[in-house]
């Protein structure tokens, strides 16, 4: 079993009050909860700083935890067989298990499940929430995704336990950025008839070099070279569902969104939405000699005064 | 070939909750998930008078609520509170979100 300082996560001294624990704890929740932190890593962090609280706030754990000993921080270790004999009531393995499913096991001097309930009381299995990152194209097409999970378990002598999980989970099509799921009974199990938990998935979007995201709506940027947006053309464009060509009309401005309906993702239940193509002009970094003459001619002839309108919005 | 596999159920507005489904995906009591609805932090979309019923996006919001209740020990008034910033957060950064997809990016320099 890996050593956690407990003390050290919470910084406070070992003989710290229940109240300075408390506080500091109140503190480090603020800062790092997932659900109001905006700090990177917060979700591990609070998951620390909750598993040492979760231990340090209860007497009777402190004191076993207290008892442990000290290591550094990862060190393997075994409680002693005085330990094993004052807390856990018998002796088992410790190889596999976790210092916080050690403790979440512990109340009054033994193991006991879910903390001395009557063993035949059936109790509802734990509900669990991940985060996903998902592509554009997963969430096109819909996905069916590989997921491998621990998810704590008691065992038949009441100690919690990581059991991995590992199944397939179909993710209907159009799940954009910030979709939440249900995964019915893949939480963690009942016990004594209780009902099994459910697993929640939060989706994210990885980015796209190309397409950017709105809800169901794609966003495209097309550059157009100067003649292409003066005369007119038609261009092919990527969408998700292969490419599409659409015809750009003459005298097309920089800025322009130009729609193409049902280009977007598919929305879950019906219907799809838009992809939008914003038009940028792109010029050329280099000009050969003879462009160059073209354009200079075009400069000489062309009456077009894209700042007209400075002289007369400054003319008071 | 066939293989095992769960189908995730979207959580969105199509789907309904009745107040017991509500406490059994959060935690929450039907006490507290009906003081939560006084306090105006969850809306039912029941018709008046019937058995109110929620859309499944709540979820998201009373399963919030529970773990801020857990992890901060917030009475109902401060849950209603911190429900209701923290949907305004996350409108306004689908709001900002959508408005920076909107924005073009540098063009790329080509030759």
């Amino acid at each position: 079993m890996k050593y956690k300082d407990y003390y050290a996560i919470l910084g406070v001294a070992r003989d710290a009050a229940a109240d300075d624990i408390k506080k500091s704890y109140r503190k480090l929740a603020r800062k790092y909860h997932p659900d109001v932190s905006k700090e990177k890593d917060a979700e591990e962090k609070f998951k620390e700083v909750a598993e040492a609280y979760e231990t340090l706030k209860d007497p009777e754990k402190r004191a076993a935890y207290d008892r442990l000993g000290t290591y550094q921080p990862g060190q393997d270790f075994r409680p002693s067989s005085d330990w094993q004999h004052d807390f856990s009531g018998g002796q088992f393995s410790f190889d596999d298990l976790d210092l916080a499913d050690l403790f979440a096991g512990l109340r009054g001097g033994g193991f006991h499940r879910a903390g001395g309930r009557r063993p035949d009381m059936p109790l509802p299995g734990e509900d669990f929430e991940v985060n996903v990152r998902i592509t554009l194209e997963q969430s096109f097409h819909g996905t069916m995704l590989d997921l491998d999970l621990q998810i704590p378990e008691y065992d038949a002598q009441g100690r919690l336990r990581r059991v991995p999980s590992k199944f397939k989970a179909r993710i209907p099509k159009g799940a954009t950025d910030g979709q939440r799921l249900r995964l019915p009974g893949k939480g963690g199990k009942g016990v004594s008839g209780g009902r099994d938990g459910d697993l929640y998935l939060n989706i994210t979007l990885a980015p796209h070099p190309l397409y950017r995201v709105s809800g169901h709506d794609l966003y495209v940027d097309l550059p157009l070279a100067p003649w292409e947006a003066v005369l007119g053309a038609t261009v092919e464009i990527p969408t998700l569902g292969g490419p599409v060509r659409l015809k750009i009309k003459p005298g097309t401005h920089a800025g322009q969104q130009l729609r193409l309906a049902k280009r977007g993702l598919p929305k879950p239940r019906e219907g799809e939405g838009d992809l939008y193509a914003i038009v940028q002009i792109a010029v050329p970094t280099v000009v050969h000699e003879r462009e160059r003459a073209l354009y200079e001619q075009l400069a000489r002839e062309s009456a077009y005064d894209p700042r007209a309108h400075f002289q007369q919005e400054t003319r008071t | 070939m066939t293989f095992e596999h769960t189908e995730a159920l979207l959580l969105d507005e199509h789907g309904e909750l009745t107040i017991v489904e509500l406490t059994e995906c959060s935690g929450l009591t039907a006490e507290e998930v009906r003081e939560l609805i006084d306090l105006g932090a969850l809306v039912p979309t029941g018709r008046a008078g019937a058995e109110p019923t929620f859309p499944a996006a709540c979820i998201a919001a009373v399963r919030t609520a529970t773990r801020l209740r857990r992890d901060f020990e917030v009475d109902t008034r401060g849950l209603a509170l911190a429900l209701t910033l923290l949907e305004r957060i996350e409108a306004l950064e689908a709001e900002l979100r959508s408005l920076s997809a909107r924005l073009p990016r540098r063009p790329r320099l080509t030759p």
